[in-house]
């Protein structure tokens, strides 16, 4: 009766909600049945291992937190071994997040990891802590393209692009993805940030600068969202502050097929779960048995147009 | 002092259960033990209480006027009792955190995460067990206490204080049998080398195989020294920042030793109990 499915390009999740990357592990089987998830979405992992940034690694925001945990990464080889046999217990389809320091590496590592149960790859254009001053490939239009081209031919897998809500060109760079290759958006990453103690004048990271997640930036991660939807006619992925029901119909009304919940799950492991259970209530109350009634109906103001460039 | 006695540790065996669970707790009591530490009592639900010595909770603390905590704060477990469906914290008003816990009032209600994270070791060959504990610290240790006395072992607790009024639970530590030392920083009895004596003389003569111990780097460093010099294992739970608190978000590593090598480990899921050999201070 309730249709829970989306469609993303070539693969059908039975449910929009999914993690996001960096936020779940196998740990989070200890509180609820990981099989109830629409897809799940590793951990970026780099070809080799790496440990990771200096602590403290996390700090307390309002409405929010900062990270800048560096991706510790046990390499491609534990990703083969351990990783990739331990999700194949699951009937979910898994999405293998990954991330490189160079155009060349980025695509040798899509490549190994093309291997029968990985159901997508997404690529990590977007983590701010990897590149000098937080810079990365999605920032800008002609470094997004070039790397999604490179993934492209390096693999048959469908193509998840993270990108990056530092970027002062979010359509530009959306519609570089696209028409390098990418299947499908995520929509979006953490946003750069600081944070310091003043009485110790230090910053409160080891790593200094991190990453903003959490309720605090959804505003801007979903504006981001609608406004990649609009660029492209690739689906979009919506990850940013999502804590609720009411972030996930956000997210799909301005346009995304699907969505990631992230910081939620720290604050409460049993947010993904709650919202699972609620989704399908919400729509039988208001009378929708599909998910496609939801997404992309923003009723915009008559002159859109304009409406968007008061706005902005 | 008062007895502050916390909660027994029944533990029904042979069931199912999810390793932790996110639950709603109903507060009994809140209330302050000394000019520090205050006693937090909740009605917990069962699926929270098949609790093991050592480990913590992740509490999501009361967002108030003055603050608003986002993260969870960890907590060492004071007490449980499955029978009675309740569990403790001891606490000292330090942060957004514990500044908001403090505000609790009998019958509201605490977003509570666990038992998480694994706890303190007790082999057959550890029958005569030192505890050695800084301020708060004895608190993380009051279970293991109830513990030990139930398996008929030979306690002693040295507890390191700044001032002798602020020594916890001695009374309740006692009453688990244990010799209690209270060393402390106003007449000089805390410091490392009269620790060390006090340490040493009960080895020569014979009473001291495992040492426990939480939280300090100082008694850390100490332990280890005596330990690798008289052969004699530990263990020491230990305390990082979190974010998680189940192991996904690799907030809390902490470096130990792994043979010749420096591994990282997550202190809320390998640990917050490690071996004193392995544990960098």
């Amino acid at each position: 009766m309730i249709d829970l499915s989306t469609r993303i390009g070539a693969v059908t999740l039975a449910n929009p909600i999914m993690p996001a990357s960096g936020t779940f592990t196998e740990d989070l089987a200890d509180v609820f049945d990981l099989g109830t998830l629409g897809a799940h979405v590793l951990k970026t992992f780099t070809a080799e291992p790496r440990t990771g940034n200096p602590t403290p690694r996390v700090c307390d925001l309002a409405a929010g937190m900062m990270n800048a945990i560096g991706i510790p990464s046990k390499g491609l080889d534990h990703f083969l071994t351990t990783a990739l046999p331990y999700w194949a217990r699951y009937d979910v389809p898994l999405v293998v997040s990954i991330s490189a320091h160079s155009y060349d590496d980025f695509a040798r590592l899509a490549t190994a990891i093309s291997v029968p149960g990985v159901a997508v790859i997404e690529a990590n254009i977007s983590c701010p802590n990897i590149e000098a001053d937080g810079r990365a490939f999605a920032v800008h239009a002609d470094s997004t393209a070039r790397v999604v081209e490179k993934l492209r031919a390096a693999t048959d897998l469908p193509l998840w692009v993270k990108l990056s809500p530092n970027t002062g060109e979010p359509a530009e760079v959306s519609r570089a993805a696209e028409a390098a290759g990418a299947d499908a958006l995520v929509v979006a990453n953490t946003i750069l940030g600081l944070a310091i103690d003043v009485n110790t004048r230090q910053p409160r990271l080891g790593n200094v600068m991190g990453g903003v997640s959490g309720p605090a930036i959804k505003p801007i991660a979903l504006r981001m969202a609608y406004q990649a939807a609009r660029a492209t006619r690739i689906p979009v992925i919506g990850c940013g502050g999502i804590s609720n029901l009411t972030d996930v119909l956000e997210y799909l009304i301005a346009g995304c097929t699907a969505v990631q919940v992230g910081t939620a799950t720290f604050q409460s492991p049993t947010t993904m779960q709650r919202i699972l259970a609620e989704l399908p209530v919400w729509m039988a109350s208001h009378g929708i048995t599909r998910l496609d009634q939801i997404i992309g109906t923003l009723r915009e103001p008559v002159d859109s147009h304009l409406g968007v460039a008061l706005a902005s | 002092m008062a007895l502050i006695a916390p909660l027994g540790q029944d533990r029904p065996e042979g069931r199912f259960r999810p390793r932790c669970a996110e639950a709603l707790a109903r507060v009994l009591s809140n209330t302050p033990v000394n000019g520090e530490y205050r006693l937090l009592t909740l009605d917990a639900p069962p699926e929270v209480l098949d609790c093991k010595p050592g480990q913590f909770f992740q509490l999501l603390c009361p967002v108030t006027d003055a603050d608003a905590p986002f993260l969870r704060r960890p907590m060492s477990i004071y007490g449980y009792d499955a029978a009675l469906g309740q569990l403790q914290f001891l606490y000292k008003v330090t942060g957004a955190g514990t500044r908001g816990l403090a505000t609790l009032q009998p019958d509201d209600s605490l977003n509570v995460l666990g038992p998480l994270g694994q706890g303190f070791a007790m082999p057959d060959e550890w029958q005569n067990l030192l505890l050695v504990a800084r301020g708060v610290g004895l608190a993380t240790l009051a279970p293991l206490a109830r513990a030990a006395q139930g398996k008929g072992r030979s306690l002693t607790a040295i507890c390191s204080v700044r001032a002798p009024e602020l020594a916890m639970s001695v009374d309740l530590f006692r009453s688990y049998g244990a010799e209690v030392i209270v060393v402390s920083d106003h007449d000089g009895s805390s410091a490392p080398a009269a620790v060390q004596q006090l340490i040493e003389a009960r080895i020569a003569e014979g009473r001291v195989d495992a040492f426990y111990t939480c939280g300090s780097s100082r008694l850390l460093r100490m332990l280890q020294d005596i330990g690798a010099r008289h052969g004699i294992p530990g263990e020491i739970a230990l305390e990082q920042q979190m974010a998680c608190g189940i192991g996904m978000c690799q907030a809390c590593v902490r470096p130990f030793r792994e043979g010749d090598a420096i591994v990282h480990r997550r202190v809320c899921r390998e640990g917050p109990v490690f071996t004193l050999e392995e544990t960098v201070a």
